[in-house]
């Protein structure tokens, strides 16, 4: 059965503006589906963005939404968390909007397992400028600001996210559309914080410079370097060479931060 | 019995020409109209829902 979307949409906002194949209307379809799921009401459900063509996605829905500066999502939907514990907080960004500008708020977040949910949008650059390297662009790849091929290696956001402290960790990717809305949903019922890194494509300003010669090419990527976690269990360090893994990647029990916020104020009341 | 069709709607002035739904259709249902989707074949049609589900751009609907 067809799924209805236009619920869940401000009137007259689309279309959207991203590119033909763009990656981030797969993961904006997939949030959606998640909060369906889970019922969660568009009064009691804020989400939060910096800044980037990723960071676009809030505009588009029809919840308690906040747009705010570059980098700053986190600092930001802390404070929503802060003043209404009861609030669902979920956070939506790019790769360079979460681990360049904002990479010191995303480990805090994650060190403080704040019952937040992050979505990390990595197309592996920064799209919305025209396509500068970000923290997540792959050694050796092309951009506007790495002609000769990037000598940095890249932030693994999913490796980074469980160091800091987080206690749900998963990956996806833009092509295995079904699991999306499975793992987000998965990741708000989780109590703390939890992080949804979205392999994502961005054709405009990543895929021509990389020779990519079409949208197709770039979501057959992202299928074929995709191993679930059961299936990589079984695989040996050779097999899993240029293979990224999706899934839940992690996830613990741990005292999670407006609850541990709310003994304070009890002690300091007494 | 007759087996019962789906529908496919697609909103043209949504759709951005990107091929997604077309080239992952699994029995080629789909398939580029100048710039836009369109169905070619919904006879074969097996409403596995991917076109509708990796649409970025909201731009496919499939009833089943
Ligand atoms: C303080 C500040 N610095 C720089 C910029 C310019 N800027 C806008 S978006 C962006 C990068 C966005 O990249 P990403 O978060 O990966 O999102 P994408 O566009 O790839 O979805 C930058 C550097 C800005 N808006 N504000
Ligand atoms: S520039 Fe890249 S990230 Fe931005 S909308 Fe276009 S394809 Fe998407
Ligand atoms: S529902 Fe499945 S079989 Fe039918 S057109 Fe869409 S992708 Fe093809
Ligand atoms: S996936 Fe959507 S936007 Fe892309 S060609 Fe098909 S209907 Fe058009
Ligand atoms: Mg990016």
């Amino acid at each position: 059965m067809s799924f209805d979307y236009d619920k869940y949409i401000r009137p007259g906002k689309l279309p959207h503006i991203w590119c033909p194949g763009c990656g981030h209307g797969i993961v904006m379809k997939g949030l959606i589906r998640a909060i369906d799921t889970l019922g969660l009401e568009k009064n009691n459900t804020a989400i939060v963005s910096g800044i980037g063509c990723a960071s676009r996605l809030p505009g588009y829905l029809d919840f308690c939404t906040l747009h705010t500066a570059h980098g700053r999502a986190a600092a930001f939907a802390t404070g929503v968390k802060m003043a209404k514990p009861e609030m669902n907080v979920i956070l939506v960004g790019g790769d360079g909007d979460g681990t360049a500008i904002g990479g010191n708020h995303f480990i805090h977040a994650c060190r403080r397992n704040i019952n937040m949910t992050y979505i990390i949008m990595n197309n592996n650059i920064y799209g919305m400028t025209g396509g500068q390297f970000s923290p997540c662009t792959p050694t050796g790849a092309k951009a506007s600001t790495t002609p000769y091929g990037n000598p940095d290696p890249a932030f693994d956001v999913a490796k980074l996210a469980i160091g800091a402290g987080a206690t749900f960790v998963a990956r996806g990717t833009a092509y295995h559309a079904t699991q999306i809305d499975k793992l987000i949903a998965e990741a708000i019922q989780h109590k703390g914080f939890s992080v949804v890194e979205i392999l994502d494509d961005c054709p405009t300003t990543y895929g021509r410079r990389n020779k990519y010669k079409s949208v197709i090419e770039m979501m057959n990527r992202l299928k074929d370097v995709a191993v679930p976690v059961k299936a990589a269990e079984k695989m040996t360090p050779e097999q899993l060479e240029g293979k990224i893994i999706t899934g839940v990647l992690y996830k613990e029990e741990k005292p999670e931060y407006t609850t541990e916020y709310a003994k304070v104020i009890e002690r300091a009341q007494k | 019995m007759e087996k019962k069709l789906p529908t496919i709607e697609i909103i043209e002035k949504y759709c951005k020409g990107c091929h997604i739904c077309v080239e992952f259709c699994p029995t080629k249902v789909l398939e580029m109209k100048g710039f836009v989707a369109s169905v070619k074949n919904l006879e074969a049609c097996i409403k596995c829902m991917q076109c509708e589900l990796r649409c970025p751009d909201f731009a496919i609907k499939v009833t089943a």
